[in-house]
């Protein structure tokens, strides 16, 4: 290798052409945020007192992104890299002005054209937003410096040394999760009678104050300096250790420790954030359902939705005294067996045709299978047996002895999905290992090889339809007896495909990663019905799940918490690559070894 | 010896082909004594079943059965339009384009917003042929340049993965664009402004009470479509693309630009979709941003139905599939005694869908598919 590095590129030095097309592509993005009126919508909800909203952080975080992308170079292995200097920061500089130029077309535009009549958000409250209730100039120059300054800020990223880009993400994430769960914070202060800390980080009205966001940003940054690594060796330090025994107490130590946790907490926690608990727990469990079905055995169920369904409407037409047909009123528990009976039924019924279809073609008549089901369900055929559009109401709670589970009691609630979920989460364990679960994986990975290899592969992928549509029947279950009344329209195919962006940002076939997706996707942004923590979302959280189906497609098709084996599938080039390089580094070893 | 093999055979039919046996036959059944029963009360309005099952059935005229099948025919002409893209597609890269009902929502939208500034303009009553010229030539262009983008952004990256995962992504980009068509022009349903009395009016033509929108519609489907059928038949671009979809290593071989054939494919299924868009504005006069979610699904069944990867194929689904959705309710359900068979018109699209895929996997008339993707 040689020594001498090429020196930096010289700052005029550019790639024009690159940067003009990443500077227009950010100042649409810009223009299309504004438009589709995200910063309107989401202005009402107050990050940092005063200085930041959730509005103005979906406008800025382009410039940001897109002044990382311009500067980024290819890194060719084997050739010398010219070093990141000036030059880079220009290009990202830029972008970031070409954007802040694209929101100061649309200031001007929106005060001169009229073009309300189709662009719902063509007007004064944008401009008023965009110019921060001043004059346009007063707003542009604001959007230009700050276009210029985090598209420096963003190709700078590439010349930090590795410790402060650490200082400064963890300084970011921390002070943008904190903002995000500033909900929960309170309640949890409130529980715990803390007032004092959440008067102290929070303002009034909503936001981090300034004092405590300056504070927090810096002790935030130290901690990188202060741990030194020292978490993350004993984090693989418990992961490696060898001696299986401790293995085994280590996991049960932590295991111990997340129950205790999960049983405590809804003590200190109020209403509304046990309410959002439940539901991050009822999408939990479909969502291990589908991962079941997606993420081991590989078969895309986009009408994933009907079983929830049945789960519904089973439970109400057994125990609600308003079922138009046929109400036995029955305990939950006994209605519970005969939901388990329908799914499995459902499972087969929905199963047995679509088995043999190639996957894309199981995935639309699985949709297909859905929404028949829903328009049934809606339809004045078995209006007299099920309702129709008016549902079935009046599904009492769940009457467990000393306690009672009900729609009004959050904290019930939450532990009776709780118990669901360590259940699902078991099951899902235990089968993933099992001789069922490899044959699934082996039929994800290649079917025909599957088959040649012995295995049934019919009944194969049949069990794994039954064993999430009994997973998914006992989540519409508990819905049921939660709310207390099932709609066709609580059961669209939005659902399926909501589940499905959770199994996917996840990871498909991890088990952590599910639990990782849904707390953070149904958590922060909510269900397709149920608000999540930043209820602002509620209009845009379609748009948002879309966008972030796509994004993780292209650039993480195995999930934010992948598990090795769906890894090695989905990158399958770059390892053989890798082993072949792997391949020559040891045969030049052993060449030396001869030599020596 | 046979008489072993025999024994190992018959246990190879498995419980899951006896029920999809059982299904096949229940279903055909079904469809058999519907319409029967739906005959007989059509020539014996007292027989015995209909007494049982329909008591206060009043049969169809003459006229209402002609009117649910031209109704049906122009509505099946426009998912027979929107189908081209799904086939075309799935023909070149194997995948379901499921965002595809998204390009034709877009066609539909950008109709609207330019009839309404046409119509605002005066042109719409004054010279309705020429905004009609317009609305058609816009509505093409916007779907061509979405379906481009779509794929220059979201397949291109994937072209070389698992098949699943294109359409996981198309789903993505489907609500995606649903929901940015929300987030800026509202949720509230637009119409289109009110056609000229001359073309909306009932005409007489054969017998059969038609109106004139249904017609025109009729038409400039069957025009696009021949217009489609020369660019792939005849033209060099319609051989590269049929190479491309044959196999996309040996047509790079000879020459052809693979690339550069994908993205005609799917600028070419985006106009028919463009054109499909104008043709719903024009039939039903409205538009929102879920308009085009049904319409795709249907329109993909069609596209099924007719085989899929073959052109004529998707258009003569296309028309079946819309036919049977307006005929079916009334013919076969309704002399079963079901109610309300007007809601379950959606219902019976998918069942087609279902139906097809059990009885003939591969259309009516054939898939036209490269070896790779058969698989």
């Amino acid at each position: 290798m040689m020594s001498t590095s090429l020196p930096s590129r010289k700052l005029f030095d550019q790639d024009w052409k690159r940067v003009s097309f990443w500077g227009s592509i950010c100042a649409l993005s810009q223009v299309f945020i504004c438009l589709v009126g995200l910063p309107a919508e989401l202005n009402r909800r107050i990050l940092i007192e005063s200085t930041l909203s959730l509005g103005y952080l979906f406008i800025i975080w382009v410039p940001l992104v897109f002044g990382y992308v311009v500067s980024k170079m290819v890194e060719l292995e084997g050739v010398e890299n010219p070093k990141p200097g000036a030059a880079e920061l220009l290009s990202g500089a830029i972008t970031g002005l070409l954007g802040g130029l694209g929101l100061v077309v649309l200031m001007l535009g929106i005060d001169n054209f009229d073009l309300r009549d189709p662009l719902l958000n063509w007007n004064p409250k944008l401009l008023r937003l965009l110019t921060f209730e001043n004059s346009i100039g007063f707003g542009s120059m604001i959007w230009l410096l700050v276009g210029v300054g985090l598209g420096v800020f963003g190709a700078s990223l590439h010349q930090m040394t590795t410790r402060i880009r650490k200082m400064v993400a963890y300084a970011i994430f921390g002070l943008f999760t904190l903002a995000v769960l500033e909900d929960v914070i309170d309640d949890l202060s409130e529980g715990l009678r803390l007032e004092w800390l959440s008067d102290m980080i929070y303002a009034k009205r909503g936001g981090i104050t300034v004092t405590s966001t300056i504070v927090i940003a810096v002790v935030l940054a130290a901690l990188p300096l202060l741990t030194r690594g020292k978490v993350k060796e004993a984090v693989s330090r418990y992961r490696s250790s060898d001696n299986p025994a401790e293995q085994q107490r280590n996991s049960i130590v932590l295991f111990a420790l997340v129950a205790v946790v999960f049983l405590v907490l809804p003590w200190f926690l109020g209403g509304i954030i046990n309410e959002l608990l439940a539901n991050v727990g009822l999408f939990l469990l479909l969502a291990l359902g589908l991962n079941i079905v997606v993420g081991l055995a590989g078969l895309l169920d986009l009408g994933y939705v009907a079983f929830f369904a049945v789960g519904g409407y089973t439970t109400a037409v057994f125990t609600s005294p308003n079922s138009p047909w046929f109400s036995p009123e029955t305990h939950f528990g006994i209605s519970l067996l005969v939901v388990v009976v329908m799914a499995t039924l459902a499972g087969l019924l929905i199963g047995a045709p679509v088995i043999r279809m190639r996957g894309d073609y199981l995935a639309i008549v699985t949709l297909g299978f859905g929404e028949i089901i829903r328009l049934l369900f809606l339809s004045d055929w078995l209006k007299p047996y099920l309702g129709g559009s008016q549902g079935i109401t009046n599904i009492p709670g769940i009457d467990l002895g000393p306690w009672e589970v009900r729609g009004a009691d959050p904290r019930s609630v939450f532990y009776m999905v709780l118990a669901f979920c360590v259940l699902a989460i078991y099951v899902s364990w235990r089968l993933q290992g099992s001789r069922i679960g490899r044959a699934w994986m082996a039929i994800r990975e290649d079917e025909s090889v599957a088959e040649v290899m012995g295995i049934n592969t019919v009944n194969s992928k049949l069990m794994a339809f039954v064993v999430g549509a009994v997973l998914a029947s006992f989540s519409g279950a508990v819905l049921a007896a939660k709310v207390g009344s099932v709609f066709p329209k609580s059961f669209e195919i939005l659902v399926s495909i909501i589940i499905l962006v959770v199994v996917i940002v996840g990871g498909m076939g991890s088990i952590t990663g599910v639990m990782v997706g849904s707390l953070v996707l149904i958590g922060i942004l909510g269900g397709p019905r149920q608000p999540g923590l930043l209820q602002e979302f509620q209009n845009y959280k379609l748009l948002i799940y879309g966008a972030l189906l796509v994004f993780m497609m292209l650039k993480r098709p195995e999930g934010l918490v992948p598990t090795a084996r769906r890894t090695r599938e989905l990158h399958q080039e770059e390892y053989l690559q890798d082993a072949w390089l792997g391949d020559d580094d040891s045969e030049q070893q052993e060449e030396a070894g001869e030599r020596l | 010896m046979s008489e072993i093999l025999k024994k190992k055979f018959k246990k190879r039919v498995s419980g899951v082909d006896r029920f999809l046996t059982f299904i096949r036959v229940l279903m055909a059944t079904l469809i058999v004594v519907g319409v029967l029963a739906f005959i007989a009360q059509q020539v014996w309005p007292e027989n015995p079943f209909t007494e049982w099952r329909n008591p206060d059935a009043r049969g169809l005229t003459g006229d209402q059965f002609k009117g649910l099948i031209v109704s049906g025919l122009s509505q099946g002409a426009m998912y027979g339009l929107i189908a081209l893209g799904y086939s075309m597609v799935y023909g070149v890269l194997g995948f379901i384009n499921f965002a595809h009902g998204e390009v034709f929502m877009v066609g539909t939208m950008s109709g609207w917003i330019t009839s309404e500034k046409l119509h605002d303009a005066g042109l719409w009553e004054s010279n309705f042929i020429l905004s009609l010229f317009v609305i058609i030539f816009v509505a093409i262009a916007t779907s061509t340049v979405t379906a481009v983008i779509t794929e220059r952004i979201a397949y291109r990256p994937l072209r070389n993965s698992p098949r699943l995962i294109p359409l996981i992504t198309s789903i993505g980009v489907s609500f995606f664009i649903q929901n940015a068509a929300l987030g800026l022009f509202g949720p509230t349903s637009k119409g289109y402004p009110r056609l000229p009395e001359w073309l909306s009016k009932q005409r007489s033509i054969l017998t059969v009470e038609i109106a004139g929108t249904k017609i025109l519609v009729m038409v400039v489907a069957a025009v696009s479509m021949a217009g489609l059928w020369y660019l792939v038949e005849r033209t060099q671009t319609g051989r590269a693309m049929r190479a491309v979809a044959e196999d996309k290593e040996i047509a790079s071989l000879m020459g052809i630009n693979v690339n550069r054939t994908i993205v005609i494919t799917f600028g070419v299924g985006g106009a028919m979709a463009g054109v499909g868009g104008i043709l719903w504005g024009l039939l039903f006069r409205s538009v929102t941003h879920m308009t085009g979610f049904l319409p795709g699904i249907k329109a993909f069944t069609a596209a099924v139905v007719g085989g899929i990867g073959n052109m004529g194929g998707a258009m003569a689904g296309g028309v079946f599939l819309g036919s049977a959705e307006s005929i079916a309710p009334m013919v076969i359900l309704e002399p079963l005694g079901v109610p309300g068979v007007s809601q379950l018109k959606d219902a019976v699209a998918f069942t087609v869908l279902v139906l097809v895929l059990l009885f003939k996997p591969s259309g009516l008339f054939g898939e036209r598919l490269s070896q790779e993707d058969r698989a």
